[in-house]
């Protein structure tokens, strides 16, 4: 017993929490290679995380493709939607203010939840576990289901590894150029414009990613990402968009206090998260690992 | 807002006596011409988008949250109203000074930001708000506050001109104070802020300001509509409302005085015609931020001023 609350129930949120940390952290970290190149605050990203979901109930129900192909085709399939996005919409907002960016996202997250919700129904479909990841560890203070083991490992792996990617390859130090200076990296012969479209298409097929991996745990409904999204800003404005281990770190330690309080304090488990953010806001405008005010 | 992304046409000294009388005849007349009850949820939804715009359309500051004062307000008025059986003069004012306070609150918080994160701290304020009235006693959680009586005002056209006093009151209010001294300082932070600054203006403070006027008056309107409609309930303060009454001032035109009710206007009518719909109507809207974001920025009354060529 830690402060009366029993082990086996502070562990269980811990693990909760680790695992919405583990989705905010593929969020953020999607939302934040998008912004940094497009400028762009993709408010579909929830919309898009929700159709990566049922991308995979599709590939199961209706053609009998399982969940690991799922786990590869229906990034692929979002990626493709996301790539065509920014081709034809996106990219006619270059230059003007991100507002309209946000707005226009906006107006596509409406469109695919509205048309989800019209064919399903608010309440969603269940969508089954993998054999090969059924049942769990007995630990000696609690049981760990090995799903869940999978997606937090699935989720530190694929962050880490997008860090990697952009803070050591070629590529990476391309984009992290053309964040900085547009003009100046194309000046050097480098397509940006391509750039562009490569870079919004992998976020959101992060998204589509964290959408399959939710698949098991949640029920894939159209509304999956709809709150999600808010409390993924809410992360962002709190890790500040410029750094990428920084949204990455932000997401698994809110998705934690959020755990937490749900043991301590059940009451404000939904509104931790935003709680944590006005203090930050107060204390630190610029965010934690934000560059400027 | 950077001051090269969006075209308008200032609004300085021309007189508006003309659109304004027009204004004026046309909310007299409504409620003979169509059903009062839509004229006076287009009311409270123009005056929700005007409140709105004062700060999107004069200040540049994106809010997406305005559901938490316009639902906010809604609760309180229905809580005055009915629980403490306060008349619905004095439920409506009791509502706007909770916007007031409310607005107070967000405003010294989302002002710490600029630019697209305003709209994201605004929306995740919103959003914290909406899951303390879900889980809050006096909001009746899911069921919302029900039977709010409307007092002296069960007759339907004395509770229209009740709703068309206030709409015009409110109208007049956002119409003085952006062309005042204090509206010109705003439309000056909007267009160069460290400008503005180095000119000695308190750009914070103006903004604070601002953001609690806006609050206020979209207050006025949510607290009006629960009144109306005798009912208060976690739509008015979920995201979705935020969305719509950007929707609103976006189609009318941002950044004028009358496009905000036109845009009010036109989206209670299509609400209305699409209301058997269902989730139709998100599809709608979405369809329409989209078409509006990418072809039609300047709004209704935006283009109605380019082509008429003096600001409306």
């Amino acid at each position: 017993m830690i402060l009366a609350v029993p082990v086996q129930a502070l562990f269980g949120q811990l693990l909760i929490g680790l695992i919405n940390g583990s989705f905010y952290a593929l969020l953020s970290l999607g939302l934040a290679i998008i912004f940094g190149l497009l400028n762009v605050v993709n408010f579909a990203h929830g919309a898009l995380y929700m159709l990566g979901a049922f991308v995979a109930w599709f590939l199961l129900e209706k053609a009998g493709i399982g969940y690991w192909p799922a786990l590869l085709l229906a990034p692929l399939a979002v990626g493709l939607l996301g790539a065509a996005i920014e081709r034809t919409l996106l990219r006619r907002l270059t230059g003007l203010d991100p507002l309209y960016g946000l707005l226009l996202t906006y107006g596509l997250a409406l469109i695919l939840q509205g048309v989800f919700l019209n064919f399903f129904g608010s309440s969603g479909l269940p969508y089954e576990m993998p054999t090969q990841l059924q049942g769990g560890q007995a630990l000696p203070f609690m049981f760990l289901p090995n799903y869940r083991m999978w997606v937090i490992g699935v989720s530190l792996i694929i962050c880490l590894g997008t860090w990697a990617v952009t803070e050591g390859t070629r590529l990476g130090s391309r984009l992290r150029a053309a964040t900085e200076n547009a003009p100046l990296v194309s000046a050097f012969g480098i397509n940006v414009p391509r750039m562009i479209t490569v870079t919004y298409a992998l976020g959101v097929g992060l998204a589509a990613l964290a959408g399959v991996l939710a698949a098991p745990i949640y029920r894939v409904g159209p509304l999956m990402g709809a709150d999600l999204i808010i409390v993924v800003f809410a992360v962002v404005v709190i890790g500040g968009m410029g750094s990428i281990l920084g949204s990455i770190i932000t997401g698994f330690v809110l998705g934690i206090l959020e755990g937490l309080t749900k043991v301590f304090y059940p009451e404000a488990s939904n509104t931790v998260i935003f709680v944590v953010m006005a203090i930050v806001l107060l204390v630190r405008p610029a965010g934690l690992f934000g560059k400027q005010a | 807002m950077s001051e090269a992304s969006v075209q308008r046409i200032e609004t300085a000294a021309v007189s508006q006596r003309v659109p304004i009388a027009v204004l004026v005849v046309l909310v007299l007349a409504a409620p003979w011409v169509v059903y009062p009850v839509f004229a006076m949820k287009a009311l409270c939804f123009a005056l929700f988008a005007c409140a709105f715009n004062l700060l999107l359309g004069y200040v540049g500051l994106l809010s997406f949250g305005h559901a938490l004062f316009f639902g906010g307000a809604s609760y309180a008025s229905a809580h005055a109203a009915l629980v403490w059986g306060w008349p619905p003069e004095l439920a409506v004012l009791f509502s706007m000074v909770v916007g007031a306070a409310l607005g107070l609150l967000v405003g010294l918080i989302a002002i710490r930001r600029q630019g697209i994160y305003f709209a994201m701290i605004t929306l995740a304020l919103a959003q914290m708000f909406y899951f303390y009235c879900l889980r809050a006693e006096f909001t009746g959680g899911e069921n919302g506050i029900q039977a709010v009586p409307r007092g002296h005002l069960e007759n339907r056209y004395a509770m229209y001109y009740f709703v068309a006093g206030v709409f015009l009151a409110g109208f007049l209010i956002i119409y003085r104070i952006i062309h005042s001294p204090f509206g010109q300082v705003l439309k000056a932070i909007r267009e160069n802020e460290p400008r503005a600054i180095s000119l000695g203006y308190k750009a914070d403070r103006y903004k604070v300001l601002a953001f609690v006027l806006s609050a206020s008056l979209a207050a006025l309107a949510g607290g009006t509509k629960a009144i109306v409609f005798q009912l208060a309930s976690l739509t008015d303060v979920h995201w979705g409302m935020s969305g719509e009454v950007i929707l609103m001032t976006l189609i009318g035109g941002m950044g004028t005085i009358f496009g905000p009710v036109a845009g009010a206007v036109f989206f209670t009518t299509i609400e209305n015609y699409l209301s058997q719909a269902g989730s139709w109507v998100l599809v709608a809207e979405g369809a329409i931020f989209v078409v509006s974001v990418l072809a039609f920025r300047r709004g209704m009354f935006g283009e109605l001023s380019r082509l008429l060529k003096r600001p409306l």
